[in-house]
């Protein structure tokens, strides 16, 4: 028996060892790393770097702390601002200065003293029903608020990251005492309790529990090309994409980030691996694979991306205003007792 | 017989040598060590970002409280139900299908909680089966048309929790039933008891200390859920933990909300303990006798084949059939050549976890049993299981402060001194997993080893001792055949909770390392569970082989 449990474990020792490979990269991934892999290993093929990755949604940015100047991690790879701003917050990432990411990515990409990164962009939208939402019903993301769509909105938990960002950037907007009065209009209006994700949220407007989804933009790409679930193509048919606040400030843009660590034992790599990203290889490659913007000017997009997203305004608001807004979102949103 | 005894001290004899000390200070030792992270998370929480409490207090705070203890009577109410009656079924009745039962009832036990729920939703929502079969039948045209029950609710988390939760009470109110002497029974219808009476005012009472223990573990299992409460937007006191902790950045606040939980879980077992501290049970030699079992007829084994057949199709049965038509649909999607490597991960990190936590178990257990009057003692016996009510990846927390801490310790000793660097030795490695594990389930094995141990009556002892076997000889040759029964169920659940275990394994492994758990994780997170139906399906086929096998030697533990 002892001989079996220490046969058996031989898997386990060998994969719990650091690879003795000369040239790798050790990525800490709050992206799934299905997301990830395809384009991790085009960058392996092309440089001959190996990639390693633990992929956790949480957790991750408080072992990288403690872990301190030991730490094994190089790079941090982000499905959001949050927790790619609270890390640099916490003092756990390390400037980078790379001519080709700046070429690559725009300042409003990029946080201004290099700590961060943009890698794709996403917009979160409003999914309007086609049969019961006349197109232009609905302009801003400040109408979500008006009586007229009472009992007629879906949205996820109000705690949900992406939300968070959403109302942090209300706040940035109009400042917290409006944006209060705003959220709880917007609780008013909510056909059910938040339940489920984003595309939960369409698929209750094609059974008409609702008239009106708040989702990111990539989820309908996620629908209309389903092939293994041919109904969600249905839920993605019974909606509009509505872009807010065209006439003004433009809809309000979210991002998937990449930051060097602090202590970073392979940067040079680590960096190698972000140009990588962002070269338009890298950005055709990130973007396709889950219908995101890409952040490089010019990279050709997707079909469907092109066809149903690509012409639209951007709310322009720094990143790092919205990830300073999120506690007092969060806040707000116990305050309205969005979620209860 | 069972005696009530005021005070027994076996102990007495032996106090004094050095060989008793010995078992003191181990133990001592081991649950010093499995404190770490708790101590960790209650370090934390003296350096919040900012007092979390006034805010809380004035918006969601008596909500979640309100929902943290609805959910908590439901599902410990619905287990004990469910749990209790089924295993007095197939330990005392024979009907048909009722061996078969025996082990069946344990399987929904191996299935993860969110999967379920997932399931169950997929079931049950507008777009499922069931409304869609409902709506053609009728001839309804919309939801405004009829009224079905939402799943998504404190009532179908509740519903949810307990179909996978209950096995742990019936797990241990059976192995309390099987350890029943069978002259008990005899004695209690002799003095005119029927069936009913006899199980309600003798074996329920006895079997009482392992029905508390098959309880706390599924309060604390349900005080620490995330996955399946998130899922059905059900704001308990985890929700809360996970919101001041990612949300508002504070993770110190979070860790008072989880201090707090403990303090509520430690409070909630010392009043079961006080309420039966004046109850002593010994089981004599003579229950090996067999027990008198009811044989069941009509009516009354229709009945007890729907009490046992609806948790075990409800539970299993249903949720397998699903999975293995998503594992079928998806397979491509799903199958991954590196499944055997992931498979062995996950059985091999549960397999050492189960045999480290019944080692470590019955070392506490027997220690306690040596010291029986030391508070100290009585005191890190309590607090090692404690890891079990903190939400997994908050006890994650707890495992990566401790052993950051100790490598970089190391490191700095090491670079002084002698000029090298040991780096990162035991964080972001299998083993930071393992003790986690150990952290987490000790409570589990210990429970089901000291429940079947405290059983072992005092004159065991005595005699063991006094025909000149010292206390380790004791053990193994006395203790341990007579708890056999514990030890293996014991073994069997921290296994199978290791198999599901998520949070923890996710935060702490090391690069590029798999589990069944992570890999599930991977899709179910963007709720596309149908993608990652392969893995949980293997979770449930590699915990059910151990299910079987220990189950049929839970059987014989009081056939032989």
């Amino acid at each position: 028996m002892k001989k079996l449990a220490a046969l058996a474990i031989l898997p386990i020792a060998a994969a719990a060892m650091p690879t003795q490979a000369a040239e790798e990269v050790n990525i800490y991934s709050f992206r799934q790393a299905f997301l990830i892999k395809p384009m991790l290993e085009a960058f392996t093929a092309e440089t001959g770097i190996k990639t390693n990755v633990v992929f956790a949604k949480k957790g991750l940015v408080e072992r990288l702390k403690n872990e301190g100047k030991n730490s094994k991690a190089d790079l941090l790879l982000t499905a959001d601002t949050g927790n790619l701003i609270h890390a640099v917050n916490q003092g756990l990432a390390q400037p980078v200065q790379s001519e080709v990411l700046d070429a690559n990515i725009p300042e409003q990409y990029r946080d201004p003293n290099d700590n961060w990164y943009a890698l794709t962009a996403r917009s979160r939208i409003v999914y309007a029903s086609k049969d019961r939402v006349k197109p232009g019903e609905l302009k801003s993301y400040e109408d979500l608020a008006d009586p007229k769509w009472k009992g007629r909105i879906c949205t996820r938990s109000g705690k949900h990251s992406y939300n968070l960002s959403l109302f942090g950037s209300m706040i940035a907007h109009h400042g917290e005492a409006e944006a209060e009065k705003w959220l709880a209009g917007v609780k008013d209006n909510l056909a059910r309790k938040p339940q489920g994700n984003d595309r939960a949220q369409v698929k209750a407007v094609y059974e008409g529990v609702c008239d009106l989804a708040i989702g990111n933009t990539y989820y309908f790409g996620k629908m209309l090309h389903n092939k293994k679930n041919p109904e969600q193509v249905d839920w993605a048919n019974s909606v509009n994409l509505v872009f807010p606040n065209q006439d003004d400030r433009g809809a309000h843009m979210n991002i998937t980030g990449a930051a060097v660590t602090k202590y970073a034992p392979n940067r040079d790599n680590a960096i190698k691996l972000m140009e990588f990203l962002s070269s338009t290889q890298g950005q055709e490659m990130y973007a396709q694979v889950n219908y995101e913007f890409p952040v490089k000017p010019g990279t050709p997009l997707s079909g469907l991306v092109k066809e149903h997203m690509s012409d639209f305004k951007a709310d322009k608001l720094s990143l790092s205003t919205v990830a300073e807004n999120r506690t007092k979102a969060a806040k707000l949103v116990d305050k309205v007792q969005y979620d209860h | 017989m069972t005696s009530t005894i005021e005070s027994i001290t076996p102990s007495q004899p032996q106090r004094s040598s050095n060989k008793g000390l010995r078992w003191l200070f181990g133990s001592l030792l081991i649950a010093v060590l499995v404190c770490l992270p708790v101590a960790s998370i209650f370090w934390i929480s003296l350096f919040p970002e900012e007092n979390i409490w006034s805010h809380l207090a004035d918006t969601v705070l008596p909500h979640y409280i309100e929902t943290t203890l609805l959910l908590l009577a439901g599902v410990g109410g619905l287990s004990i139900v469910i749990g209790v009656s089924t295993a007095w079924l197939v330990t005392m009745c024979r009907f048909p299908g009722s061996r078969l039962f025996e082990w069946a009832l344990l399987l929904p036990f191996a299935i993860p909680a969110y999967v379920i729920a997932y399931v169950y939703t997929d079931l049950l929502e507008y777009a499922g089966p069931v409304q869609m079969a409902l709506r053609d039948w009728f001839d309804w045209r919309n939801a405004r048309d009829y009224w079905f029950p939402d799943i998504r609710t404190l009532g179908g988390a509740i519903l949810m929790l307990s179909l996978v939760l209950y096995p742990y009470v019936y797990m241990m109110a059976r192995a309390a039933f099987l350890e029943q002497s069978a002259n008990i029974q005899a004695a209690s219808r002799t003095l005119g008891c029927n069936a009913w009476q006899s199980f309600f005012r003798v074996s329920l009472p006895i079997a009482r200390p392992g029905i508390a223990v098959g309880l706390s573990l599924v309060s604390m299992e349900t005080l620490n859920d995330f996955g399946t409460v998130d899922y059905f937007a059900v704001k308990s006191l985890s929700a809360g933990i996970y919101d001041t902790w990612l949300n508002m950045g504070n993770l110190g606040g979070a860790a008072q909300i989880a201090s707090m939980m403990l303090i509520f879980v430690v409070i909630l077992i010392s009043i079961e303990r006080i309420s039966r501290s004046r109850q002593k049970q010994f089981s004599g030699a003579d229950r090996y006798g067999n027990l008198d079992t009811y044989q069941l007829s009509g009516w009354r084994a229709a009945g007890a084949l729907l009490i046992c057949g609806l948790p075990f199709v409800a539970g299993f049965l249903l949720p397998i059939l699903l999975l293995a038509r998503y594992a079928v649909i998806y397979f491509d999607e799903s199958w991954t050549e590196d499944f055997l490597t992931i498979a062995t991960n996950s059985f091999v990190l549960s397999a050492l976890a189960a045999l480290l936590c019944c080692l470590i178990g019955l070392l506490l257990a027997y220690s306690s049993r040596l010291h029986g009057n030391s508070k100290l003692m009585k005191t890190g016996i309590r607090a090692s299981g404690l890891g079990y009510a903190m939400p997994g990846a908050v006890l994650a927390i707890g495992v990566i402060i401790p052993f950051a801490a100790f490598d970089n310790g190391l490191d700095s000793f090491m670079r002084e001194q002698f000029d090298i660097s040991t780096g990162l030795l035991l964080s972001g490695t299998a083993f930071a997993i393992l003790f986690a594990y150990v952290v987490r389930f000790l409570a589990v094995a210990a429970g089901s080893i000291e429940s079947s141990l405290i059983k072992v009556t005092p004159t065991m002892d005595m005699a063991s001792r006094s025909l000149g076997l010292n206390s380790m000889q004791t053990l193994l040759r006395v203790h341990l055949p007579l708890i056999r029964g514990g030890i293996l169920t014991g073994a069997l659940v921290v296994f199978v909770d290791c198999m599901k275990e998520l949070p923890a394994t996710l935060i702490l492994r090391p690069f590029n390392f798999d589990t069944l758990a992570t890999q599930v994780y991977q899709y179910a997170s963007d709720e596309m569970i149908e993608q990652s139906a392969l893995s949980a399906l293997l979770i449930v086929l590699v915990g059910l082989i151990p299910v079987i096998l220990l189950s049929r030697s839970i059987t014989a533990s009081r056939r032989c």
